[in-house]
């Protein structure tokens, strides 16, 4: 999600900034009888809490999706519940399972087709880095060296706990969000509908390997000793 | 159907019939060469001592050029080992039973010498089942199946190049980034300057 630390310093006091509260003042002040809030916060409630998810799975990570959209674990408390047929109509793109590379376009075109504001979960080691299948030919290395994404989830595949908690941080992340007010952090309001490049297939990867305005791979990696074990 | 219920076929109708067929040392694999293969599957299949109605699976092995050695007995009754030169050659592999005498398996292998080139003959004209699956030989291998009536690319995309389940098949270098290398991947990091040569220059 965005970075915490811009979100609660204060860079500018515009009237929308003067109202944002921290959770705790907010609180002390509900007790005493008053209420402040500012369209920005309501706004984000609303939204936070009808994060419709896209009817979209790649492989056995899509189990354990489905698994907490079902009664036991019962994704519609979080207001989650509707998985959307169609990206037109989706907020939240989960990413459930192994990216081949003959299917990473169509992962692409599917975020491009959904309208603003809209959130991806990497779910699964195979979506974050390519997993198990990370030394193989055809598998891409990571998702989010196509699109943006906001919450990744870790383990192969994640418990729907996970998932739920996946939601959690993402609805966290949604209400620090700024829509209206100046210094908006909100892609949709402040560049259009974000559309990244869809890849194309060519002789030996896809081309582009990876989107430079998304993802770079890293200067250097971490002190490593020889043997390789941090 | 439990393998232990079926009963073991006995190869010795087929090999009389066709002489020039060999069985492999070790799997019990009957080798034949393209050219023969759809008249020995035939006869498989409809023979009754056969009755091979049912193509399990399909594959390919690939074989680089290889040195074997092998114990033999020379003429002074000493053993010694010898070199053989193995040519390179491809297989394609079928597995055979037979559902309605309950019998199997039989696993039979079509032998390609050229490897460089290599065409097999196509069994979908006795089997449809091998229509995907001949496909799949032909996309990680290459293999060419004569008499084949539908032969593209099964999973990789139309556009791919090489065939990857070959021996020599060298993947692309597409992970540029990894946390704790170790072995042949910790080789490859380090072929990496600074470990991000892959193209990032900002």
């Amino acid at each position: 999600m965005e970075d915490p630390s811009k979100s609660t310093t204060s860079e500018a006091h515009t009237l929308s900034d003067s109202v944002d509260l921290d959770d705790a003042t907010r609180s002390e002040m509900e007790k005493a009888g008053v209420i402040v809030s500012s369209v920005d916060w309501l706004y984000n409630w609303a939204r936070s809490g009808s994060v419709w998810p896209l009817q979209f799975g790649l492989a056995c990570c899509a189990i354990e999706m489905i698994c907490s959209a079902g009664s036991r674990y019962d994704i519609a408390r979080f207001g989650s519940e509707v998985f959307r047929p169609s990206p037109r109509q989706a907020d939240l793109l989960i990413v459930s399972g192994t990216v081949t590379k003959k299917m990473a376009p169509q992962v692409v075109r599917i975020f491009n087709q959904m309208p603003e504001p809209k959130y991806v979960i990497a779910m699964g080691a195979c979506a974050i880095s390519g997993g198990p299948f990370k030394q193989g030919y055809n598998v891409l290395k990571g998702i989010d060296r196509y699109i943006p994404v906001d919450v990744y989830i870790p383990g192969c595949p994640p418990r729907p706990e996970a998932v739920l908690h996946s939601l959690m941080t993402l609805q966290k992340g949604i209400r620090r969000q700024r829509t209206l007010g100046k210094g908006s952090n909100n892609p949709a309001y402040v560049e259009g509908n974000r559309e990244y490049p869809v890849p194309s297939f060519s002789g030996k990867d896809l081309d582009p390997p990876y989107n430079p305005e998304v993802w770079q791979p890293p200067e250097k990696r971490p002190n490593m000793p020889e043997d390789g074990c941090p | 159907m439990p393998v232990s219920d079926e009963t073991p076929v006995d190869l010795a109708p087929v090999l009389e019939s066709f002489p020039s067929l060999e069985v492999e040392k070790g799997t019990g694999a009957l080798i034949t060469q393209p050219a023969l293969v759809l008249e020995v599957v035939q006869f498989l299949r409809d023979d009754p001592r056969y009755r091979l109605d049912y193509l399990s699976n399909v594959t390919g092995i690939d074989y680089l050029a290889t040195v074997r050695k092998e114990k033999r007995v020379n003429e002074e009754g000493k053993t010694e080992i010898v070199k053989i030169d193995e040519p390179p050659r491809m297989d394609v592999v079928y597995h055979f039973y037979s559902m309605s005498e309950k019998r199997g398996l039989v696993t039979l292998k079509q032998r390609i010498t050229d490897r460089d080139r290599p065409v097999a003959t196509s069994l979908m004209p006795l089997f449809r089942s091998a229509e995907f699956q001949e496909r799949e030989v032909y996309d990680l291998f290459g293999i060419d199946f004569q008499g084949h009536l539908d032969l593209r690319r099964l999973l990789m995309w139309e556009e791919f190049e090489d065939f990857p389940m070959r021996r020599d098949y060298v993947e692309p270098d597409d992970y540029e980034y990894e946390p704790t290398p170790h072995g042949e991947v910790l080789e490859k990091a380090k072929t990496h300057a600074g470990l991000g040569e892959g193209g990032s220059e900002e």
